[in-house]
């Protein structure tokens, strides 16, 4: 069996669970997986970039943001129906990503951090800024036309699920496609020694606009499917927790492998839902796994299964 | 209110944020200079130090200046001590690589911060300053008989305000001449420039890396010590100092002393004057998007040098 096989396999097994889960699980366990599946597009998208390129950026809530607000706004707004608002969505996360990534490209290592850190900060007091349109803190509830998709209501317990399934599905097998590709490949190359693969004759800074601009499209799909599943827009999806949180999923679930995210979602999402019944400080749960992780486990769970299976993408 | 005695005022209000922000600010340059990691959680030994002045000010009867002193005393003790133990028990072991230690120390962010909520509770509390009395400042202005001295309503400080500018400036001479004349000053500054050689010489580099991280985090907590009689101790209020203290520091060089007390002066006086005459959010949407490009274009701050 080729390991692209045994990749699309794994991918499509993964989709058939949440499939049997869904339809197993009490309403209240369903519900919560198509919010897990959102959030894992979104721990995807940051996976891209920080898993595969080597970029750690503390500032990816501004995309999240840029795909929520980018449909929100123009749906509440402009009255712009579904699809086109989406796709808006999506291309605000892509264009943030290539306008971020030109700016903070020129940095490396801390200072990248930094800087994606501040740009964020600056896009989330913009939000609250423009309070008149955004409702700053408060959010606001996304209309019910713009909830509709060719025809169906996606604010149903099963459409909504139907609906992040697809879209997890599509982007899980399509990054499973990417990192195969050529282009993940020399991602991968950046990330293990950038100055070789400049040497060998490839534009890094180029291919890494490229990741950072791909990361942020997908980043920004997950945040207008956010508040177009769930119907709710608010200036605390783009403030600094909603910048860890992908960076702890990933580092959770494992760096640099395909399914590691969704499993770091799915453990912290649990976690932070148990933890969130016994106490007010639910955030406690957050740091303590952050420097437990950094301490013992920097490959996260699918990293410890990768060395049994190295054909793990 | 004309202006002159406005930007008076600003001035004065700008210079008592300059001084606490130096403070904090020179606790996150040094240890980002003799260890080369940014301390995340440097915000949270800011807050740590408010909650204990809190705390230790509680537990003391009588007049408000002992427990005032007492605080003053040992909140920066306690941090410093907690930052050197989270620096052995967490960062030594990482290496200090410098992106797990990101990581590493915003997971101490969090647990600093929830174990405060989970303790001192969500509220805001204040704390009594030891001597507070209002001095009415006078203004020079020309009438009709000439220059007359005259006393602007609303134009005064507090004596209070005022101490904590001089606590600042004495505590900063301090800092530098520790750091320029004393041994351990020394060891640090070798350390700081070539931490291998430094070992090589038996210079005990670990225990000047615990060391450093603790004093860090004892400036921040006494700068929190000296602002909580003006500002109340809460449990989110490491947020702001962390943020002006990156920009502080990013602006006066990585780890230049020197750049950063002048930063802090300037970032402290112009957000005193910014925020008396503009919006707040949009002046701090302009500053953070102002300090993202000092390091996108000028990676070495505005005064430092550029590492070759």
């Amino acid at each position: 069996m080729t390991d692209r096989l045994r990749t699309d396999l794994l991918h499509l097994g993964v989709i058939a669970a949440l499939v049997v889960l869904f339809l197993t699980l009490p309403t209240y366990y369903a519900g919560n997986l198509s919010r897990i599946m959102v959030l894992a597009i979104y721990a995807i998208g940051y996976n891209l970039l920080f898993g595969y390129t080597g970029l750690l950026s503390l500032g990816h809530a501004m995309f999240f943001a840029a795909g929520m607000y980018g449909y929100g706004l123009t749906a509440q707004l402009a009255g712009v129906p579904a699809l086109p608002a989406f796709a808006l969505g999506i291309l605000a996360g892509a264009a943030l990503g290539l306008v971020v990534g030109a700016l903070a490209l020129r940095t490396a290592g801390v200072a990248f951090m930094i800087v994606t850190l501040m740009f964020a900060q600056a896009a989330y007091l913009t939000i609250l800024h423009f309070g008149t349109y955004t409702r700053g803190d408060e959010g606001f509830v996304v209309p019910s036309e713009a909830r509709i998709v060719f025809g169906i209501d996606l604010s149903g317990e099963t459409e909504r699920f139907a609906a992040a399934l697809i879209l997890f599905a599509l982007v899980l097998l399509a990054t499973g496609r990417l990192v195969r590709s050529r282009l993940g490949r020399t991602l991968v190359a950046i990330r293990e020694n950038e100055e070789r693969t400049r040497m060998l004759g490839y534009d890094a800074t180029r291919l890494k606009l490229i990741a950072i601009t791909l990361s942020g499209a997908l980043s920004g799909l997950a945040g207008a499917a956010y508040a177009l599943l769930f119907g709710y827009v608010g200036a605390s999806f783009a403030a600094v927790p909603y910048s860890i949180f992908p960076l702890l999923w990933v580092l959770l679930g494992g760096a640099g492998t395909t399914i590691g995210p969704l499993i770091g979602v799915f453990f912290m999402f649990y976690l932070i839902d148990t933890a969130s019944g016994i106490t007010l400080a639910y955030l406690l749960i957050v740091g303590v796994a952050l420097v437990l992780l950094t301490l013992f486990a920097p490959q996260g769970i699918a990293g410890l299964i990768k060395r049994r299976l190295p054909w793990l993408p | 209110m004309e202006f002159g005695p406005h930007l008076l005022l600003a001035v004065l209000e700008g210079l008592v944020t300059a001084s606490i922000l130096s403070l904090t600010a020179m606790g996150l340059s040094l240890v980002f200079g003799v260890m080369r990691v940014v301390n995340v959680a440097h915000g949270e030994a800011f807050m740590l130090g408010a909650v204990l002045a809190w705390w230790v000010t509680g537990l003391v009867a009588g007049h408000p200046a002992v427990g005032f002193v007492l605080a003053a005393l040992t909140a920066p003790l306690i941090v410093g001590a907690l930052a050197a133990a989270s620096d052995r028990l967490v960062l030594k072991r990482l290496n200090y690589d410098p992106d797990r230690t990101i990581v590493a120390t915003i997971g101490l962010l969090y647990i600093a911060q929830q174990t405060t909520l989970m303790t001192f509770g969500p509220d805001a509390r204040p704390v009594e300053p030891p001597f507070n009395q209002r001095i009415a400042l006078p203004w020079l202005e020309r009438t009709e008989e000439g220059w007359t001295w005259f006393y602007p309503w609303g134009l005064s400080i507090t004596s209070y305000k005022l101490f904590v500018i001089a606590a600042a400036a004495a505590i900063l001479v301090a800092i530098w001449l520790v750091i320029t004349r004393t041994r351990a000053g020394l060891l640090m500054r070798a350390t700081q420039q070539d931490s291998e050689t430094a070992q090589a010489f038996g210079i005990p580099v670990g225990t000047v890396y615990s060391v450093v991280f603790g004093i860090g985090a004892a400036l921040a907590a006494l700068g929190a010590v000296l602002v909580v009689p003006i500002q109340q101790a809460h449990y989110l209020m490491g947020g702001e100092p962390l943020l002006l203290s990156f920009i502080v520091v990013i602006i006066g060089g990585l780890g230049s002393l020197p750049g950063t007390v002048i930063a802090a002066l300037l970032i402290g006086l112009s957000d005193g004057i910014i925020s008396v005459f503009f919006s707040p959010t949009l002046a701090k949407i302009i500053a953070t998007l102002l300090v993202a490009m000092v390091l996108v274009f000028r990676p070495q701050g505005l005064l430092g040098k550029a590492q070759t």
